[in-house]
């Protein structure tokens, strides 16, 4: 897994209080691992702060799984 | 309109002297001092250093780990005395026809420690507008009210009461009234308070209302002394289910006691000084007594207000000789506060706590830390001075007055069939 991969779990694990073999790609925010819409909020937020980036709202919005949140942020990074 | 009986069906309580209903009352009997220097945060710039603080409480014992990032710690305390008040009285949320259980709750302040927090990540963070979407939330007064209802499923009225340090007794009242006119048949009524933090004790520390006692913590709560140099800052909460008398009996409940009447006034006077007559005070008394129904003779216990402030104190004892004229001098009178502190907003259910748990025991808890007498404080009156006094107790009324002038009291009835 790829360091950022890690790091997104990691902080799935701690907002949501869930286990981490929950947190696999396919997870979805809502549907899996039980978070509501402050919750997701608020991941989106810890994501900007710990990878430095800047998610709009728009791409929040598509962004409902592990995976899409592993692949977005990388994706921003890359560029 | 019928006006139905209301009586007392469990109890919680979360304290700096004991974390259940029962370990509270085991020390306020035994005269245990609550304070100790401050562990929340370093106060060592801080003018007071000591608080009550409530001890080895961990809210995962209570609350799921996500949920318990979700709130304030005055949520938490909310949680954890309403859910032992709720097993107390044996209330099960599938038996009970939801639609009429509500949720009264009081705090004076809500989350003070999520408010600073929030401000200060957004100060520190550059001023960048990224606030959690839990900040609300977690801070706002009532939010406690919502999560217990959440929690139980308990659909009647719910909503917050806030009067500084009277609220939960507002909220004691307003649970009173709403069962005994019909429009609810259990409340869970009470506070909760988490206000030891930087901003709470130097916003006190400001005001000048806390004691500076940092050399003797446990003996710096010392209502009615001579040397009282203000009230030592508490935290925790106070759950009180009060039910309609016929529902408590039809389901077989075991009864504390009644509630018979609460009483409501203003100072009008001034936003923290107390009215130097206790007029206020007086009146709030006079209001509950008649409420009750009852002459000012039935009283055999006052819970206090007494918070350990030079000015306060005084004005509620002149209160209380006002109303209660020669029988002042039967009545005991102790502030619970020289024990735990000031717990503000909960202040009002924990001390109602004590008053239903002194006509059960049919003991007076006492006001310790009395080490040198107030000559402007007459010395016939019976203070309980740093020991419980057992006696025949058949009625008890409790004060809680609150900054902005805000006064309340309750009176609670030894149980007769």
């Amino acid at each position: 897994m790829s360091e950022i991969a890690e790091k997104v779990k990691n902080i799935i694990v701690e907002k949501l209080g869930v286990d981490a073999s929950e947190v696999t790609p396919e997870a979805s925010f809502t549907n899996d691992l039980g978070a509501d819409s402050l919750d997701t909020v608020e991941l989106i937020m810890e994501f900007e702060k710990e990878f430095n980036v800047s998610i709009p709202d728009e791409d929040a919005e598509k962004i409902s799984t592990v995976g899409e949140a592993i692949a977005y942020i990388e994706k921003q990074l890359a560029s | 309109m019928k006006v139905r009986r209301v009586v007392v069906t469990g109890i919680g309580a979360l304290t700096p002297i004991g974390n259940t209903a029962p370990a509270y009352w085991e020390n306020l009997v035994k005269g245990v001092s609550g304070a100790a220097p401050i562990t929340r945060f370093d106060a060592s710039k801080f003018k007071t250093r000591f608080a009550c603080e409530v001890k080895g409480f961990d809210p995962l014992d209570f609350i799921e780990k996500r949920e318990v990032r979700r709130m304030d710690a005055f949520s938490h305390y909310a949680i954890a005395s309403a859910e032992e008040a709720i097993k107390d009285a044996g209330l099960v949320p599938e038996k009970l026809d939801v639609d009429r259980v509500g949720v009264i709750w009081g705090s004076g302040i809500g989350g003070l420690l999520s408010f600073q927090e929030e401000v200060r990540n957004y100060v520190e963070g550059g001023c960048e507008p990224r606030f959690s979407p839990f900040f609300i939330p977690k801070m706002i007064s009532d939010i406690a009210a919502g999560h217990i209802s959440i929690r139980y499923g308990f659909r009647g009225p719910n909503y917050c009461t806030v009067s500084a340090c009277a609220s939960s007794t507002n909220a004691l009242i307003d649970a009173f009234n709403y069962i005994r006119y019909g429009k609810a048949d259990v409340i869970v009524a009470g506070g909760s308070e988490a206000a030891i933090t930087e901003a709470g004790v130097g916003g006190f520390n400001a005001l000048k209302a806390l004691s500076e006692r940092n050399d003797s913590p446990e003996t710096a709560s010392r209502p009615f002394d001579k040397d009282r140099d203000g009230f030592v800052l508490g935290e925790g909460a106070g759950a009180i289910i009060l039910e309609d008398y016929e529902h408590a009996v039809k389901r077989g409940a075991k009864i504390y006691c009644e509630m018979v009447g609460g009483g409501l006034s203003a100072d009008a006077y001034h936003i923290t000084a107390p009215h130097p007559e206790g007029l206020g005070a007086a009146a709030v008394m006079k209001n509950a007594l008649e409420d009750a129904q009852i002459p000012l003779d039935a009283i055999d216990y006052i819970n206090v207000h007494g918070t350990s402030t030079p000015l306060g104190d005084i004005a509620e004892i002149k209160a209380i000789q006002k109303v209660f004229g020669e029988h002042a001098y039967k009545i005991n009178i102790s502030s619970t506060k020289s024990m735990t502190g000031h717990l503000l907003g909960a202040a009002g259910a924990i001390e109602a706590i004590a008053c239903i748990l002194s006509i059960v025991h049919q003991t007076v808890p006492p006001t310790i830390n009395h080490f040198t007498d107030d000559e402007e404080i007459d010395p016939k009156l019976n203070l309980t001075f740093n020991k419980a006094q057992k006696r025949e107790i058949n009625y008890a009324l409790s004060n809680t007055f609150g900054f902005g002038g805000h006064n309340c009291s309750v009176i609670f009835k030894k149980f007769e069939e």
